[in-house]
């Protein structure tokens, strides 16, 4: 995209009827570094690359858990993906306080979508900076949705937002079939083999990324570091093998879209808006 | 709204808040059974100790899931319905196939009950909420003061006394619909006898996964051959 005279507030429409500053919004999700997440029947996994600054600096938190039931996953402006797991949080809890029960996935995302979108139609406000994976469970099902700037979202079986995310998608294009199936284990392996594929040949430790899983009779709660660099090692050892797939390709979700909806980076011309 | 409050306890303000109920309705009695719960009232709205209204439906459907009956003040009954009309109808706005089942109902009705309770304004009312979802059967019940709790049976005002005694001896698990409405039947010919403000016009409510059904309004027949009833002034003659 190149700077023009309708760049300059979100309140402003291009003559071919874009609003630059909420493609600008999530040119900043691409620039975060990679998160991944993918579902099965049962379970959601959401994991993300979290590289610190320096040997001296802890890493950046992109993981947060909303509720017991739901968990997010955020690239991009970090600061603002804080703010927004905040709300969902003050969200689900005040659902649970006046109704004693989990708030649906389908509509905490919907009440962010809404969020979002008032940002891109008021004079003195921005854009949120950030995507978000929300990976959840709820009566009925498990859900893993992807939440844009622009105040879009859409549900996915599995999805990869930030840098280099083209190549866990590509990875997870191939095999996504499967997820619905799958176990828990071979789902967490799936999503380390995606991840890995973000980091363009550097080695995959536990030190540098970070996964969750939450599903049926497991509440969302991130793994530790032992436990997923003896997952790393277990793939590793067996070579490039990607894990065994043990059933038949089924195709069953109409709602969820393979993880091809992102633009690759030459996309000049298409408005991102019509994912 | 609540400028002239300075006291909650000061005349001008209590024209803003409930003092005491005027129509009232009586027990409400639920209980599971099989297939889901039944719930018996009668129509009766007493004006203090006069029955005045023998047609008052205190039982109705809320949403796909639940049923509310309620005692107490008719016309909280009624404040109460619109509060639930306007929770049913934003649920299914959100037309995403998810419901508010009889639990999360309850849950709302008691955070409603509770906070007018410590504004001193409460809606007096004692409420039964029964349901079922995805097979889930689900009966409870809260109060004007907020008190709340669930239970295989329960019942307001003079139900507690007279009718839950008869429950915890003869309620069991998986009655058949027939049993059930035998047992509320026999819970209701006790309150009829027994309370004041019983009126001989009941109707009975059901409600399983498949919906809600109200019966039309029927009477119990009553028993009154008693041997100290005929010639009850044999051992009083010739006084009052």
């Amino acid at each position: 995209m190149f700077r023009n005279q309708y760049d300059t507030d979100v309140t402003t429409w291009s003559p071919a009827g874009r609003l630059f500053q909420v493609e600008y919004a999530m040119e900043a999700v691409k620039q975060g570094s990679a998160a991944i997440g993918l579902r099965s029947k049962t379970h959601v996994v959401l994991a993300s690359v979290n590289k610190a600054n320096s040997e001296l600096s802890s890493h950046q938190k992109k993981i947060f858990k909303v509720d017991d039931h739901i968990g997010v996953a955020i690239a991009g402006l970090t600061a603002d993906g804080r703010v927004l797991s905040r709300y969902m949080r003050s969200e689900c809890i005040n659902y649970s306080y006046s109704y004693e029960s989990q708030l649906p996935v389908g509509r905490l995302v919907v009440q962010l979508a809404d969020k979002a979108q008032v940002c891109t139609q008021r004079s003195w406000k921005r854009p949120y900076g950030v995507g978000l994976l929300v990976g959840g469970l709820d009566e009925s099902g498990a859900h893993l949705y992807y939440n844009c700037p622009s105040g879009n979202y859409f549900e996915y079986q599995a999805f990869a937002i930030g840098s280099r995310s083209q190549a866990a998608k590509t990875y997870m294009e191939r095999k996504f079939e499967t997820f619905t199936e799958a176990s828990r284990e071979n789902l967490i392996k799936d999503a380390l083999f995606a991840l890995r594929e973000t980091l363009q040949g550097e080695k995959l430790t536990s030190s540098i990324c970070t996964v969750a899983v939450v599903g049926i009779g497991e509440a969302f709660h991130i793994l530790d570091k032992e436990t997923v660099q003896a997952l790393i090692n277990e793939f590793e050892i067996a070579g490039e093998e990607a894990p065994a797939d043990e059933t038949a390709p089924q195709d069953q979700d109409g709602d969820a879209q393979p993880a091809a909806a992102d633009q690759g980076p030459a996309d000049q011309g298409v408005a991102p808006m019509d994912m | 709204m609540e400028n002239s409050s300075y006291s909650l306890l000061s005349s001008e303000a209590d024209s803003q808040r409930t003092l005491y109920p005027y129509v009232t309705g009586t027990s409400v009695i639920g209980i599971k059974y099989k297939d889901g719960i039944l719930m018996v009232a009668d129509m009766g709205g007493s004006y203090g100790s006069t029955l005045r209204y023998k047609s008052v439906e205190r039982m109705k459907p809320v949403g796909k899931h639940s049923l509310i009956g309620a005692s107490g003040e008719i016309s909280d009954f009624q404040e109460i319905l619109r509060y639930l009309d306007e929770l049913t109808l934003n649920d299914s706005m959100w037309d995403d196939g998810n419901s508010l089942g009889p639990k999360e109902v309850h849950n709302y009705l008691t955070r409603v009950m509770y906070n007018r309770r410590n504004k001193f304004n409460p809606l007096w009312n004692s409420l039964v909420l029964g349901g079922v979802k995805n097979g889930q059967k689900y009966l409870g019940t809260v109060n004007m003061i907020g008190v709340h709790y669930e239970d295989n049976h329960v019942a307001t005002g003079f139900g507690n006394h007279l009718a839950r005694p008869i429950l915890r001896d003869e309620w069991h698990e998986n009655l058949s619909f027939e049993d059930g409405v035998k047992l509320l039947e026999k819970c209701m010919r006790v309150l009829l006898y027994r309370d004041r403000s019983a009126v001989n016009k009941l109707q009975i409510a059901k409600i399983t996964d498949e919906g809600v059904t109200i019966s039309q309004p029927y009477s119990l027949k009553t028993f009154w051959n008693f041997s100290a009833f005929q010639n009850p002034t044999v051992g009083a003659e010739g006084s009052w």
